[in-house]
């Protein structure tokens, strides 16, 4: 497969209460084996997904948070949160989970995968893609 | 289905794997195997070990090419490659490591 598309998973929803969350993780996971350029965003309630402290012991559902960590291994290590979001919900990026993944140009250094961007920003990166799915 | 081990019956999904992942014990990994026709030597724990390492630190079991990857960086170079991994898992080392250490089939895999 030569043809590399530029893919956007858009996660709108709070991990828990519905199924968008972890369906949207799986098929990141999924197609990330497809080798293309993918890109994630978290807005509104989508942005508790990839909150710190997460504890479903209540819920009795899985706490699948640790799986966003394994993002950088799959080569995804485009994060995005929208600025607004977070400030709305008075959380901040040290609230957040501290993705990282290894660059493979740079000797395998450590950077961070999150990056936080207005909203203004972020529908640029969305003019960008050539493929968007929203959850 | 299910499995017996020692007199202890392990329930299974239709295709083998552990129907519950905290019932997994070293002695269902090597009953699974001799189902197989495989005798687990220390270089299959060295992976299996791993798999499950990975699943207790990020909940879900690695993709071929991440558990590749990952070996390679733990393990040693010459380990990191699929023609060792399938050598030791001639079943596909995701799927049938993974079903050994008790995980679900790796996310993604068919």
């Amino acid at each position: 497969m030569s043809d590399i598309k530029k893919f956007m998973y858009i996660n709108t929803k709070a991990p828990y209460g519905t199924i968008y969350a972890w369906e949207s993780l799986e098929v990141v996971l999924i197609g990330a084996a497809f080798e293309q350029e993918v890109s994630m965003a978290f807005i509104g309630d989508g942005v508790y997904q990839i909150a710190k402290g997460q504890d479903t012991s209540d819920l009795g559902v899985k706490n699948f948070s640790p799986t966003y960590s394994a993002l950088g291994d799959y080569d995804v290590n485009k994060i995005y949160v929208e600025k607004e979001s977070l400030e709305a919900r008075g959380l901040t990026l040290d609230d957040l989970l501290g993705l990282k993944y290894e660059d493979e140009d740079d000797d395998w250094a450590e950077k961070d995968s999150i990056r936080v961007v207005s909203s203004t920003e972020l529908a640029e990166i969305l003019e960008q893609q050539e493929v968007v799915f929203s959850f | 289905m299910s499995i017996e081990v020692n007199g202890k019956v392990f329930e299974t999904d239709e295709e083998g794997y552990l129907a519950n992942l905290s019932e997994w014990e070293p002695e269902v990994a090597e009953a699974m195997a001799k189902e197989d026709g495989t005798d687990l030597t220390d270089a299959h724990w060295e992976v299996i070990n791993f798999l499950r390492e990975y699943y207790d630190e990020y909940q879900i079991a690695p993709a071929v090419r991440v558990l590749t990857k990952a070996i390679g960086k733990k393990l040693g170079k010459e380990k990191g490659n699929s023609k060792y991994l399938y050598e030791l898992f001639p079943y596909g080392p995701g799927k049938q490591a993974c079903k050994y250490a008790g995980l679900p089939k790796p996310t993604g895999c068919v």
